[in-house]
C-alpha cells in the first residue's frame, strides 16, 4: 500500500512540472503589456523599461522559466505586480475561501447527487425516474453564472424580507470582523496559523463565534448552490447508470437468492460497485468546481482564488496568475490522487501486489 | 401425473407459468410445467438454452425481475404455496431453505467482498450471527466443501479464486444454512472438465451426507446421466418428457430427448454424421398452435400424423414412472 501511494506520488511529479511550464507559458501568452497594465496606460517607456528591468522581464524566456522554478522550489511564487505584495499572502488570504466554497459544493454535490441516482436508478423508467433525470439534465446545460443571477434574484430580491431570503454576496454580513482562533487561544501568528484562519467557518465554529458562524453559513449557500449544481446533476446521472449497469448483474441476482433484503442488495452489494465509477466523476468535477469558483466568485462577489485570477488576468498580474494557477492545478493533481486512494479502498481488484 | 420419488416430495410445481411483458409481445418463458422434487432426490432438468429451465428455477425462489411475472400456477414447498407467502417470508426462505448456485462461478461473487464476509453473510442474514462468528462457521464450510487452507481463502476475493474454488465458495455460501433444496442452474458450465467432475462428486456426496434435494438444471445430458435420479425434458416452456434417469437414456419416447440423445458425441464412437435436431427453438412470443415441436418433429412425418400441429399434447403416462407429451404414444392419434 505505501509503495503503491509512493509510486502514484512520484508519477504526478512530471505532470507538475509540465503545469509549471504551461501555466509560465500561459501568462506569457495573455495579450498586452503587463507595465501599462499595473501602471496604467499612460506610463512612459522609460518608466516601462525600468519596471521591466525590476522584475526581469527583459531577460530570455528561458533565464525567466528558470528563475521561476527556482522560485517555487523555495517557495517564493514572486510578488503581484498589482498590489505589491507576494503571491503567497495573496494566497494565504484567498485560498481558504475558494476552498470553504469548493467543498461545500461537492458536499452538496455528492450528497445530493447519488442518492438522486441511486432512486433514479432502481426506479429506473417510472416517473421519478424520468423527472430526476430532467432536471440533471436541466442542471448540466445551465450556465454558472445564469443559475447564480437567478439564485440572486429570487433569494435576495424576490424573497426579500421574508425568512427564506440569503444574502447575495460577501462572505459576511458588513461590520463582523472575525477573531482568529490564535488570538483567542494565545496562539502565536505565523502564515500558517492565519491560513488556517481564514477557513471563516472553521474558525468561528472552534472559537464559538456564532453570529459570524451563521453569517458566513447563509453567505455560501447561494454561491455553493450555483457552483455545486453541474457537478452534482453529473454524478446523478453517473450514478444511475452505474448502478443500472450493476443491477443486470449476476453478483446481485445471488445476493437476492441469499435472503438479503432489497434495501442491502442495493445499497451494500450493488453501490460499492456502483460507486467505483462514480468516485472517478468526483474526482473529475473537481476541476469543474475550480473553473465555476471563477464564475461563482465573480457574480457572487467572493474574494477567493478564481475571483483573484478573473482579475488578474484582465490586470494581466503575470506572478498572481501563474501563482494561483498553479495551486489550483496542483490541487487538482492532489484531488485525484486521493480518488485513486479511494478506489483501492473500494475496489480490492486495484490493489495489485 | 405419477413419479417415482426417493422420500416425500417437498417440492410440487403445478401448471406454473411465467411470462415476460416486453415490447414485442408475451414472452411465455414458462408454460405450465409441472415438476415434483422428492426429499434427497436429484432431479435433473434439461433442455436447449432458452427453453426456460432457469426462468423455472428463478420462479421457484420468485426472483423474476420486471418484466417478468408469474402469472399462474403454484409452488408448494412442503405444502405450503410459494406463491402465497409476502416477500418477507419468502426472504426467510430463500438461502435459508432453498438456496440457488449460477453458471458464472466468479461472476456470482460480489468482487469487492472477500469469500469470507460473503458466506458470513448467509449466517448474519438467517442466523442472526455476528460477524466474527460467521467468520468461523464460513471457515468450517469451505472445508466441508473440499477448500484447504480454509483460514486462508476465506479472506480472498473473489478475483483471486479460480472458477473451480469460486464454485466451491457458491456451494459454501448456499449450503451455510442448510437448506433443503438446492436448485444448481448449470453449475458447471463455465469449469474445466476435470473441476466438472470434481464439483459433481461434491453434489453427489452432499446429497448422501446432508440428505439435500437437487434440482441441477444443465444442457449437458452427460452431467445428467452421471448425477441425476430423475430427468425432465424441457421445451418451449413445457416439460415434454420425464422418467428416471436410466429409463430415460434406455428407452426415450419423445422425438425430442431422441434427438438430444443422439446428438451427443461418445469418445470412441466414429461417425460421420451426429444427429442433428433441424429447424430452430420456437420464437417462444409466437408459440405454434399444436405441440411445440411438431414444426421439427420427423417422427410425426414418418407416422403420418396430421393432428400434431392442430392440438396441444398433454402430459401423459407411458407407465407409471414415465411420461411424455407426444401424440404417437396416445390411442387414437391421427
Amino acid at each position: 500500500m505505501a509503495r503503491f501511494l509512493l509510486r502514484r506520488f512520484i508519477s504526478s511529479i512530471p505532470v507538475i512540472i509540465g503545469i509549471l511550464a504551461l501555466v509560465f507559458a500561459l501568462a506569457r501568452m495573455i495579450p498586452g503589456d503587463p507595465c501599462r497594465a499595473a501602471l496604467g496606460e499612460r506610463a512612459t517607456d522609460e518608466i516601462c523599461d525600468a519596471y521591466n528591468e525590476r522584475y526581469g522581464l527583459n531577460d530570455p524566456i528561458h533565464v525567466q522559466f528558470g528563475i521561476y522554478l527556482k522560485d517555487v522550489a523555495t517557495g517564493d511564487l514572486g510578488e503581484s505586480f498589482r498590489f505589491g505584495v507576494p503571491v503567497t499572502e495573496l494566497l494565504i488570504q484567498r485560498l481558504p475561501t475558494t476552498m470553504e466554497l469548493a467543498a461545500a459544493a461537492l458536499l452538496i454535490a455528492v450528497f445530493v447527487g447519488v442518492p438522486l441516482g441511486i432512486i433514479s436508478g432502481y426506479r429506473h423508467n417510472t416517473k421519478t425516474d424520468v423527472a430526476t433525470m430532467v432536471g440533471a439534465n436541466i442542471g448540466v446545460a445551465m450556465p454558472v453564472f445564469w443559475l447564480g443571477l437567478m439564485l440572486q434574484y429570487v433569494f435576495a430580491v424576490f424573497l426579500r424580507d421574508t425568512p427564506l431570503a440569503l444574502p447575495p454576496s460577501g462572505k459576511l454580513d458588513a461590520g463582523l470582523i472575525p477573531v482568529p482562533f490564535y488570538e483567542v487561544w494565545g496562539l502565536p501568528e505565523n502564515g500558517f496559523m492565519e491560513f488556517l484562519s481564514e477557513f471563516t467557518l472553521m474558525n468561528s465554529l472552534v472559537t464559538f463565534q456564532w453570529e459570524i458562524f451563521s453569517s458566513a453559513f447563509l453567505h455560501l449557500i447561494l454561491p455553493a448552490v450555483a457552483l455545486a449544481t453541474i457537478p452534482l446533476a453529473i454524478i446523478a446521472r453517473m450514478t444511475r447508470s452505474a448502478l443500472l449497469d450493476v443491477l443486470g448483474l449476476d453478483y446481485v441476482r445471488t445476493a437476492r437468492a441469499k435472503g438479503l433484503r432489497e434495501r442491502s442488495v442495493v445499497l451494500k452489494h450493488a453501490l460499492r460497485n456502483a460507486m467505483l465509477p462514480v468516485v472517478t466523476i468526483i474526482g473529475l468535477s473537481f476541476g469543474l468546481l475550480l473553473g465555476g469558483a471563477i464564475l461563482t466568485e465573480t457574480i457572487f462577489n467572493l474574494a477567493g482564488v478564481g475571483k483573484t485570477l478573473f482579475d488578474a488576468i484582465t490586470s494581466r498580474d503575470y506572478t498572481v496568475v501563474q501563482g494561483f494557477t498553479l495551486v489550483v492545478a496542483i490541487s487538482f493533481v492532489m484531488v485525484n490522487l486521493l480518488v485513486d486512494l479511494l478506489y483501492t479502498y473500494l475496489d480490492p481488484r486495484v490493489r495489485v501486489s | 401425473m405419477t413419479t417415482t420419488t426417493v422420500g416425500d416430495p417437498i417440492l410440487q410445481i403445478s401448471s406454473l407459468e411465467t411470462h415476460f411483458f416486453t415490447r414485442d409481445g408475451v414472452v411465455k418463458a414458462v408454460d405450465g410445467v409441472d415438476l415434483t422434487v422428492g426429499k434427497g432426490e436429484i432431479l435433473g432438468l434439461v433442455g436447449e438454452s432458452g427453453c426456460g429451465k432457469s426462468v423455472t428455477s428463478m420462479s421457484v425462489l420468485r426472483l423474476i425481475q420486471n418484466p417478468g411475472e408469474i402469472v399462474g400456477g403454484s409452488i408448494r414447498f412442503h405444502g405450503e404455496d410459494l406463491l402465497d407467502l409476502s416477500e418477507k417470508e419468502m426472504r426467510s426462505i430463500r438461502g435459508d431453505r432453498i438456496s440457488m448456485i449460477f453458471q458464472q462461478p466468479v461472476g456470482s461473487l460480489n468482487p469487492v467482498f472477500t469469500a469470507g464476509s460473503q458466506i458470513s453473510e448467509v449466517y448474519e442474514i438467517h442466523e442472526g450471527l455476528k460477524k466474527k462468528e460467521g467468520n468461523a462457521r464460513a471457515v468450517e464450510m469451505l472445508q466441508k466443501v473440499g477448500i484447504p487452507d480454509a483460514e486462508r481463502r476465506i479472506k480472498a476475493y473473489p478475483h483471486e479464486l479460480s472458477g473451480g474454488m469460486a464454485q466451491r465458495v457458491m456451494i459454501a455460501m448456499a449450503l451455510a444454512a442448510g437448506p433443503e433444496l438446492l436448485i444448481a442452474d448449470e453449475p458447471t458450465t463455465a469449469l474445466d472438465v476435470t473441476i466438472q467432475a470434481q464439483i459433481i462428486d461434491l453434489m453427489r456426496e452432499i446429497r448422501n451426507d446432508l440428505g439435500t434435494s437437487i434440482i441441477v438444471i444443465t444442457h449437458d445430458l452427460g452431467i445428467v446421466a452421471e448425477i441425476a435420479d430423475r430427468v425432465a425434458v424441457m421445451y418451449a416452456g413445457e416439460i415434454v418428457e420425464e422418467a428416471d434417469t436410466k429409463t430415460l437414456f434406455a428407452d426415450p419416447k419423445h422425438p425430442y430427448t431422441k434427438g438430444l440423445i443422439g446428438s451427443i458425441p461418445l469418445a470412441g464412437d466414429r461417425r460421420e454424421w451426429l444427429d442433428v435436431i433441424p429447424g430452430r427453438v420456437p420464437n417462444l412470443i409466437d408459440l405454434p398452435g399444436g405441440c411445440r415441436f411438431a414444426p421439427r418433429c420427423r417422427a410425426r412425418e414418418e407416422a403420418g400424423l396430421t393432428m400434431c400441429t392442430e392440438q396441444r399434447p398433454e402430459l401423459t403416462g407411458v407407465n407409471d414412472e414415465h411420461t411424455v407429451r407426444c401424440f404417437l404414444y396416445q390411442e387414437g392419434a391421427k
